[in-house]
């Protein structure tokens, strides 16, 4: 699998990502810088987390407009896989790559923790190694993660069965207050209609090195491989 | 020419911050207060422009940068 | 007007500068002639306490500060100290008291941004972040604004630049009411030979600006932090620096990426009096001089003078001295990080720094002068009239509570209280290497790429300081690294942040020198070298001064990350075993305070010689795979140290604990004697432990077993608590939380 991440001044995840991609998944992995322009011959390209232009204005509004993201949105057209987390989630709704937006935690504060999410869905290349209700334990660590889409929107995407993790409690029961920022229908993840570029934040990068606390992270990876 | 811009979330967003200072408001007994909601303001100094270019260009700038019209909404005045 | 023309001397004017008739009497002697505005103000910055450390040196002097890993010491941005295979740790604790207080959201912001600075000018990548907080009694009406307002801005500058916040610890005491306490620790990773100092040497090599532009941010910061809160204190905001975490990332990102290159002769960080200090020290170090052009300098405002520009605190800035010829390669690649950088002068023969501003010069002085022409303060030194008194503590008069009621009113208590809802606001595992999540008595971060891994902790009870500051300054020692040992960690470094009262006080002044010999005193017993740090004085508000805060910071290297331990309870059966013994030591204890009001009689002693077999027992239990966990005995004493690692595992585990004992049931269950660790082990090990313990003449005693969900006490045959765990950790893990969310 050849790979690429993104870094955008103020990504801070990307280390984290490219360590997980090349070193424990194994993978042909690059580094994207945010003034590139061409994504040719990557199968996977992540949008890391992190506090791109630091955050300012809105988080994510700025780095939508690095040059990259033109590739970025003619790489996604062509079917090929992107995947946001957490700061790269809100770039990709930001360029609207993704429905909705991620507004101010409902506590409005940053909040970092374990957390466990519901797969919804295993219909798609980043969850096809889960099964579906399956509960996983990952990290969240964020401050704007409070999705938000009106509500046409919301059933669209349940529709099209593009929301593809909810916050839960660990046997899998979506409640308020397993809801740790707001989100619209506990929305913790969620996919374009063409189920190749999904945005999630919750870190799967954190969960996913067998030195560090907690393993479902790599649930995600082997999911890419598998389907791959 | 001075660009004076008021971006707020829309009508039926939920607003967290503006509910806590409503909420905070109240505890302090300023029991009067009905409804708050927090927004941005920003002014931008504009040059070379007339009137009517830089109203639509403001109005670009929003809808392409400032807000993000999925959640928010925004006014604008301009000021010679 | 001549900018740089001075008004008239005044008392008034010296006041406002922070120098007395003395240090001007020295300044004229020193350079000639009267100083001109300029001048004026570069002496007032250098010459602050801050800067100049005039009244703590004669007592740092003291402190050992050599040792077979010790690569750098104090005197430079921070310490460094050697963890084997061509790598090197970097580290240093600094306070940014007094900017907090007077605006807590970007005092403590921009507290982080200067530490981490501090370590990523020496070439290392910061990896990890801790703090230490000091607020006033949680009924004192500022205590939640400034408590939230502090950790949001750590949170707020921590998060942003992607260097986790892994551990630390708050206390709340009424001493710190006007007067909150904000230290703050960085590590950061390098190898061995490419460290980078603050030097600037070679004749002709240029002298580069880099960072945010420069704006009338903080101008007087060093002098505002040496002189005491009063009634206006408030109104200084506008001197407040506001930290961008995003521009710092930025600077990070170059710094490191240029030190790559073989250019860079020095760098220093404008901290704490902006350029004046870093350009005046390096080329101090060098032993030459400097000559620089302000007009080349980038500012944010218009129209700023040359003492604007010399004393503004603006954050995010950096001075580099590059080979000369090299300095279009320099600006490139810190331009291509979207810095401002520029060319503003030149390293020169001699020993003289020339500013000149607008075509003319603005300043003229002998750089070691400056540096170290200040005056040697010796302070005197008194015992304070009250100790005696406050070391009274009449013990008939407490009457022996029930243990479970107190054990509950314990753990509310906000210096106990757990502290979750305040470490969730910190990104705690960005960058991959937090073993251990925040919680446990020390932080713990793996050092990629190698087998080993580092624990951390930062510790100090000051109460202990203020009813015996020497036994306050060993203790805080001591007991950081007994967590880092109970982590599983050899202890290889310390650094200190010592916050203290005026100096012009003697018992303030008696106060820092007992701390600083206590401190001394079991490092060089301990043979552990105290490698960087930072003094804080004037933590007074209308003579109320703070109690002595010497807040020490250790660092501790494991070899095998495999073997690192935590505090919580693993398995049911396991044995549970105290480390060390319990003596009748209530004095400065948190129940006492709970109890009484009050806060007297001796503090717990420290017997160094104990305390070292005790440690070195439980880290060769821990190094040798005997221990499921290992926990120290803190505030609220062996009771709230149990109920804590029933509580804080992910998931609960309760315990029957059987004693018998002659002490007093309170003293026993809640006494804060030191140089005691609580472990759990396999009951397999349970003969050979007791053997080894024997063997190193260290107490050791089987307390109980781990197992149920409830929490179960009993002394010499009776009952006297059975509480179920859950219960305890609901009023364990919301009191702080219920307390900062309310409004008010």
């Amino acid at each position: 699998m050849k790979c690429g991440v993104v870094v955008f001044p103020g990504s801070n995840c990307d280390h984290d990502c490219y360590h997980i991609l090349k070193h424990i998944m194994g993978w042909d992995a690059k580094w994207v810088w945010h003034k590139d322009e061409s994504l040719d011959g990557l199968d996977l390209l992540v949008l890391p987390g992190g506090f791109s232009y630091g955050d300012y204005l809105r988080a994510g509004s700025i780095a939508c407009f690095s040059p990259i993201m033109k590739a970025v949105s003619g790489f996604a057209g062509r079917g090929g896989r992107v995947l946001g987390i957490c700061n790269g989630f809100q770039v990709l709704t930001e360029a609207g790559l993704l429905p909705g937006a991620l507004m101010r935690n409902r506590s409005q504060r940053f909040l970092c923790k374990f957390q466990s999410v519901r797969v919804e869905t295993s219909a798609t290349p980043f969850t096809a190694d889960c099964a579906e209700g399956e509960v996983l334990s990952l990290p969240i660590a964020h401050a704007d993660g409070n999705f938000y889409a009106d509500a046409d929107t919301i059933k669209q995407m349940e529709d099209q069965d593009q929301i593809v993790l909810r916050y839960c409690n660990a046997s899998g029961e979506v409640t308020d207050a397993d809801n740790p920022n707001g989100s619209a229908g506990s929305i913790a993840g969620v996919v374009n209609a063409g189920k190749n570029v999904m945005g999630l934040m919750p870190h799967p990068e954190r969960a996913a090195d067998p030195a560090l606390p907690g393993s479902d992270g790599r649930k995600l990876f082997d999911s890419l491989l598998a389907f791959a | 020419m001075l660009a004076k811009i008021h971006v707020t979330l829309k009508n039926g967003v939920l607003d967290p911050q503006g509910k806590a200072v409503h909420h905070a408001l109240n505890d302090l007994g300023f029991a009067e207060v009905q409804e708050v909601s927090i927004g941005k303001y920003l002014e931008l100094q504009l040059d070379g422009v007339s009137e009517e270019e830089a109203e639509s260009r403001v109005r670009a700038m929003c809808d392409r940068l400032l807000a993000n019209t999925v959640i928010e909404s925004y006014r604008f005045n301009l000021e010679l | 007007m001549d900018p740089t023309a001075c008004p008239e001397i005044t008392d008034a004017l010296l006041d406002e500068h922070n120098l007395s008739r003395e240090e001007y009497q020295r300044i004229v002697e020193l350079i000639g002639r009267a100083p001109n505005w300029v001048e004026l103000g570069v002496f007032s910055a250098m010459w602050s306490e801050h800067c100049s450390y005039k009244s703590s040196k004669p007592h740092l002097m003291t402190l050992p500060t050599q040792g077979p890993r010790v690569i750098q010491g104090p005197g430079e941005n921070a310490g460094v100290v050697d963890i084997g295979d061509g790598q090197a740790v970097v580290f240093k604790i600094e306070s940014h008291n007094h900017p907090s207080f007077i605006e807590p959201y970007q005092g403590a912001a921009t507290g982080v941004g200067g530490i981490l600075r501090d370590i990523f000018t020496m070439g290392a990548r910061p990896i990890a972040l801790l703090n230490s907080l000091r607020f006033g009694e949680i009924t004192h009406p500022k205590t939640r604004y400034l408590l939230n307002g502090v950790v949001s801005g750590i949170a707020g500058y921590g998060n942003c630049i992607g260097v986790p916040t892994v551990g630390g610890e708050i206390y709340f005491d009424e001493c710190y009411n006007g007067n909150i306490l904000v230290n703050v620790f960085s590590l950061g990773l390098v190898k061995a030979d490419r460290i980078f100092l603050g030097n600037a040497s070679g004749v002709g090599n240029p002298v580069i600006y880099v960072g945010s532009k420069t704006g009338r941010d903080g101008i007087h910061g060093a002098s505002m932090a040496s002189a005491e809160f009063d009634d206006k204190t408030e109104e200084k905001r506008p001197t407040v620096q506001v930290g961008d975490p995003f521009t710092e990332k930025l600077l990070l990102e170059a710094c490191l990426e240029s030190m790559k290159e073989d250019w860079i002769v020095g760098v220093q960080d404008m901290g704490a009096a902006g350029l004046t200090s870093s350009a005046f020290e390096m080329a101090d170090r060098a032993g030459l001089g400097l000559e620089l052009n302000i007009d080349q300098v980038p500012m944010r405002e218009d129209g700023m003078s040359a003492y604007e520009v010399m004393l503004s605190e603006s954050q995010e800035r950096m001075l580099f001295v590059v080979q000369a010829g090299r300095e279009d390669e320099a600006l490139t690649t810190f331009r291509k990080w979207d810095l401002s950088a520029e060319v503003i002068g030149r390293v020169v023969e001699g020993d003289r720094m020339v500013i000149s501003h607008g075509g003319r010069t603005v300043l003229d002085l002998p750089v070691k002068a400056v540096v170290e022409g200040g005056l040697a303060v010796t302070r005197p030194t008194k015992r304070p009239a009250n100790l005696d008194d406050n070391q009274k503590l009449d013990l008939t008069k407490i009457e022996i509570p029930d243990t479970g009621k107190t054990l509950k009113h314990l753990l509310a208590t906000p210096t106990i209280a757990h502290k979750g809802f305040v470490w969730e606001q910190y990104d705690h595992m960005v960058r991959l290497n937090t073993l251990v999540l925040p919680g446990s008595d020390a932080a713990v971060l793996r050092v990629p790429g190698t087998q080993k891994a580092l624990a951390i902790s930062v510790d100090c009870n000051s109460r202990y300081g203020y009813l015996d500051a020497y036994t306050g300054g060993q203790i805080a020692s001591a007991e950081a690294c007994r967590n880092v040992v109970c982590s599983g960690a050899e202890p290889i470094g310390v650094s200190n942040c010592l916050n203290f009262g005026n100096p012009e006080n003697p018992e303030i002044m008696w106060q820092f020198e007992q701390a600083v010999r206590g401190l001394g005193d079991w490092c060089r017993f301990m043979d552990i070298p105290v490698v960087s740090g930072n003094v804080s004085l004037y933590n007074e508000t209308k003579g109320e001064a703070i109690f002595p805060t010497p807040t020490i910071a250790v660092v501790g290297l494991i070899e095998n990350a495999d073997r690192h331990c935590t505090q919580n309870f693993k398995r049911e059966g396991d044995r549970i075993g105290l480390i060390g013994q319990s003596l009748e030591e209530i004095g400065g204890s948190e129940y006492l305070k709970l109890v009484s009001s009050e806060i007297k009689g001796k503090p717990p002693r420290l017997d160094q010689a104990l305390e070292k077999n005790v440690q070195a027992l439980c880290l060769d239990w821990i190094q040798n795979g005997h221990l499921a966990s290992a926990h120290d005995c803190a505030e609220g004493g062996l009771a709230v140290a149990l109920a804590e690692c029933a509580m804080s595992g992910e998931e609960m585990l309760g315990a029957k604990i059987i004693l018998q004992s002659t002490l007093r049931p309170d003293a026993l269950w809640f006494g804060e004697t030191q140089s005691r660790i609580v472990v759990t082990y396999s009951p397999d090990d349970e003969a050979q432990l007791i053997a080894e313990a024997k063997k190193a003449n260290v107490p050791f005693e089987v307390i109980g077993t781990v197992g149920g969900n409830r929490l179960q006490f009993q002394l010499n045959g009776d009952s006297v608590m059975d509480e179920a765990v859950v219960a305890l950790n609901r009023i364990w893990t919301s009191s702080l939380e219920e307390y900062a969310n309310r409004v008010g």
